[in-house]
């Protein structure tokens, strides 16, 4: 019999944590091998299931950060501590950690593009010394909707973090600007060890992935995430193919040498 | 081993074939046509070879049989999910070279594409193939072109010469019951045409780069994306799932998946209102580029069978044979970019 790959199982959530008004992290309940950048389809019966990413790995349990957005994300937010999720996968390729042990690495990440790359952040900010350098650029509409704010604390005393926003609303405590923007300051002390992780809205990515190639980064020393609709996360409904690759299957992380040539 | 029957002899096979088997194949639906006084060929279970349609191509393929056009894949029960049952007997599909081939693209798809699919697999495992020789073409047809016009991967073959019905069986279990209504032995080879009115030719240095032709947006205002082309194709798979619930019980209900086309709004939407190739062109684009070249990169040959289906049903009267055969200038147009 071989193992029906649709039926979902149920996962309590731990705990709710509020970023935003519309952006909310749920602690889910889950054991079992799981990479940042990876995804989850998460339902509930009558509303359907969407593909949502990793945003944390934890001890027993993984972060998913719901934007409430649609038709299934709308009834998530719902749903409190001590209620429970239906869940398949982890699916998706995730990011290797292990191609930026030992580099110069620049992470840009716009929006809820964090929310996949989340995983690796907190990895190097916990493990000091595990990259050469890590600089993560995160870039947010304006203050009220950056995410993350329990973990900037622990980011900023271990990594390099830029945090702007397109709008500080007169906040001054805020850098105001596109990420794209610091980019071109960004040091290197040897740009045969720079990386970067591109994640975030499509036009973000295309500028960001420019400006770092002018910086003198290769195609190959660069990663992106691809965000589609998925319906399985199996390689079979086809909503996610892009030329000869399925996110769901391939991706949604891609190596730039490849990620540059999808077309949708 | 070849067996020739008239068809009242054939029938004894069908009959005895119809206690343990769903016989599917093209049928004749009078006045179903999509159009006034016209009458629709379609897949459906048949008791008798003589309902078989075979002067006429079916409009939809035998994929519906593999792959329903719904398919529940459980119920919710409060608690509980429940997965529905098989279905009670096995199925033998009478079909054409070119849908045999397209067999082995859906195979592709759903059983090596990533995990396997145990939908697709239980229907999978319990259905026979009939092919049916083809001793001329159709007039949109184009399997010689794409290599499809010869099959031998079936479990039994049907040509119908004159009044008799001749049978090439390979089907161990069954070659018995063959043999018992057979009015006479003989080596049997079902027909397959050599030549095709429709010419096609995908040329061999097409590559993604093909996108940025000017080809496409043509299409922009010719297709009006109703998708007919994605549902008529043998060899399109692509699914959307869907959640129901019963209204006399809202406690209860099911999640189904139902066939989805890349033509069709709402294909690439992602919650929070994004969406990817928002023109008819680019669509157009996305699935010819499938069909003849991104299946092949990945499964090693080529998606088309050349059925000429989708030439057959548009309603804006445009031809995916034609469309491959621009491909050769669309590389042209983009060879200096």
């Amino acid at each position: 019999m071989i193992k029906n790959e649709y039926i979902p199982f149920r996962s309590e959530i731990k705990e709710v944590i509020r970023h935003t008004a519309i952006e909310y992290t749920f602690r889910m309940e889950y054991t079992g091998d799981v990479k940042p950048g990876q995804f989850f389809e998460v339902s509930i019966p009558k509303y359907g299931e969407a593909p949502i990413s990793v945003s944390g790995i934890g001890d027993g349990c993984i972060d998913l950060t719901i934007r409430r957005v649609g038709k299934v994300t709308n009834e998530v937010f719902e749903q409190y501590e001590g209620d429970t999720l239906l869940l398949r996968g982890p699916y998706g390729n995730g990011f290797d950690l292990e191609n930026y042990k030992d580099k110069e690495l620049v992470i840009v990440a716009g929006g809820t593009g964090v929310s996949p790359v989340r995983g690796v952040i907190d990895y190097f900010a916990r493990n000091p010394g595990a990259a050469k350098s890590v600089t993560v650029i995160a870039g947010f509409k304006t203050p009220d909707d950056i995410l993350f704010r329990r973990d900037l604390k622990l980011w900023e005393e271990n990594l390099n973090l830029i945090l702007t926003v397109d709008s500080r609303e007169g906040d001054k405590s805020y850098r105001e600007g596109l990420v794209t923007a610091y980019i071109p300051d960004l040091e290197f002390g040897n740009m045969d060890d720079a990386c970067a992780i591109v994640v975030g809205p499509p036009a973000m990515m295309r500028f960001s992935t420019m400006a770092l190639m002018d910086r003198g980064l290769k195609e190959e020393q660069i990663w992106i995430s691809q965000e589609r609709k998925m319906c399985c996360g199996l390689g079979k409904c086809g909503h996610c193919k892009i030329n000869d690759v399925y996110v769901c299957l391939d991706g949604p992380v891609f190596n730039f040498t490849k990620g540059r040539q999808l077309l949708d | 081993m070849g067996y020739c029957y008239k068809t009242q002899d054939l029938q004894q096979v069908f009959s005895a074939l119809t206690e343990t088997y769903d016989l599917y194949a093209p049928r004749l639906f009078p006045n179903k046509g999509a159009f006034s006084d016209t009458d629709l060929v379609r897949y459906d279970r048949i008791t008798s070879p003589e309902e078989i349609v075979l002067d006429r191509k079916s409009r939809f393929s035998p994929k519906e049989v593999l792959l329903p056009i719904s398919q529940t894949l459980f119920y919710f029960t409060e608690d509980k999910v429940t997965e529905p049952n098989p279905p009670k007997k096995d199925a033998v599909i009478f079909l054409r070279s070119c849908d045999l081939h397209a067999i082995r693209r859906l195979d592709y798809m759903y059983l090596e594409n990533g995990p396997e699919d145990s939908y697709y697999r239980q229907l999978r495992d319990h259905v026979k193939f009939a092919l049916l020789g083809c001793s001329s073409c159709f007039d949109s047809c184009f399997c010689v072109d794409m290599g499809t016009n010869k099959n031998t991967d079936y479990d039994f073959s049907l040509d119908l010469t004159g009044d008799t019905w001749k049978i090439d069986v390979k089907w161990q279990e069954q070659e018995e019951l063959f043999r018992k209504y057979a009015v006479s032995q003989e080596t049997v080879s079902p027909a397959f045409v050599t030549e095709t009115k429709t010419r096609v030719h995908i040329p061999e240095n097409l590559t993604a780069k093909a996108a940025k032709s000017s080809v496409w947006k043509e299409y922009d205002s010719r297709c009006i994306n109703c998708g007919r082309c994605n549902f008529s194709c043998p060899t399109c798979t692509c699914f959307t799932m869907q959640d129901l619930f019963y209204t006399d019980n809202g406690k209860v209900g099911e999640r189904r998946r139902v066939w989805a086309s890349c033509m069709v709004d709402g294909y690439t939407d992602v919650a929070g209102g994004g969406s990817y190739r928002k023109t008819n062109g680019e669509r157009m684009r996305f699935k010819v580029m499938h069909k003849a070249l991104d299946f092949k990169q990945r499964a090693g040959y080529q998606m088309c069978v050349g059925c000429g289906r989708c030439d057959d049903v548009c309603p804006e009267y445009i031809s995916f044979s034609h469309c491959l055969n621009r491909l050769s200038d669309a590389m042209k147009e983009v060879e200096d970019l």
